[in-house]
């Protein structure tokens, strides 16, 4: 099975990893009580949110070392992830008008 | 007859058939849930006035259930690891507190949708709530499916590890890539629906 010193080093970044998150999700909920303007609490959340998804993606889902294909197939998914994400904005900023 | 590729890599991707079905599997979560992101932001944009959810949803107990689903997936991933060291007794112990941590989540998730509905807070209501509760209730489906294969690889699937260890860490490590997203969701979940 594995090398069990890999393991080690991979399992101390795990706890590393789990400190971080519960650090930032305190960080996330003690900004909410700021109550800054939308725009502002809105992009400081999803910056917050998208490194702690980052962390849980790259160490817990081993991203930091997959392999090309897996990119690929994610890359592809993101792209259309963020066209599905933006189809509201586009349609409401730029209404139809008859 | 023997089925190819489930733990060797398979010359043409490098990858073992498991790990591409559960990543393209996910790249369709990532769709799914996508789309009902669109949604909340097509009716929020739209919207005239949007409450702020903590003025409506309980945000002690979503932090709450952050700190046990992010807990859930480190406890996942020391399941898999425990494997890679041959300590099936630490497998046991860390697939265990996973399962145990969704029966957390769920229950406190319980306790939220009682307390709304008791309080005559239904999804017909508005579209916040009703956003809020097809965003959390399909995301309670995927914990209750994660929790089903966690909990069946806990008992009767771990036989797989007396015969053959390698197929057996490789479902785990499968089944622990579908629950960190679980986990990832709900990553974005709780500020969007709870503090902003």
């Amino acid at each position: 099975m594995g090398n069990h010193a890999d393991i080690d080093r991979q399992v101390k970044g795990y706890l590393l990893v789990f400190a971080t998150l519960m650090t930032l999700t305190i960080v996330t909920v003690a900004i909410s009580r700021l109550h800054l303007p939308v725009a502002a609490a809105v992009t400081i959340a999803l910056v917050v949110a998208s490194i702690k998804g980052g962390l849980v993606a790259s160490y817990f889902m081993h991203l930091i070392a997959e392999r090309k294909l897996i990119y690929w197939v994610l890359g592809i998914t993101v792209a259309f992830f963020f066209f599905v994400l933006l189809l509201p904005l586009w349609a409401h900023f730029e209404p139809i008008h008859n | 007859m023997e089925i190819p590729y489930t733990v060797a890599e398979r010359p043409d991707t490098g990858l073992n058939n498991g790990k591409i079905g559960i990543w393209l599997f996910l790249a369709s979560e990532v769709m799914l849930f996508g789309a009902l992101f669109a949604t909340y932001l097509m009716m929020r944009v739209g919207a005239v006035t949007w409450p702020r959810g903590d003025t409506i949803l309980n945000v002690p107990l979503a932090t709450l259930n952050t700190v046990i689903l992010i807990t859930s997936s480190v406890t996942m991933v020391m399941a898999w690891a425990s494997l890679k060291r041959n300590d099936f007794g630490k497998f046991r112990l860390f697939m265990g507190l996973t399962v145990l941590a969704g029966f957390g989540f769920l229950t406190i998730k319980y306790i939220e949708y009682s307390h709304k509905f008791e309080t005559g807070l239904f999804p017909h209501n508005n579209t916040f709530l009703a956003i809020y509760f097809t965003l959390t209730g399909l995301h309670g489906l995927h914990v209750i499916g994660g929790m089903a294969v966690n909990a069946y690889l806990w008992g009767p699937g771990s036989k797989l590890w007396k015969t053959d260890p390698e197929h057996f860490t490789n479902r785990v490590e499968n089944s622990g890539l579908f629950w960190h997203f679980v986990d990832l969701v709900w990553i974005f979940l709780f500020p969007v629906l709870y503090l902003l």
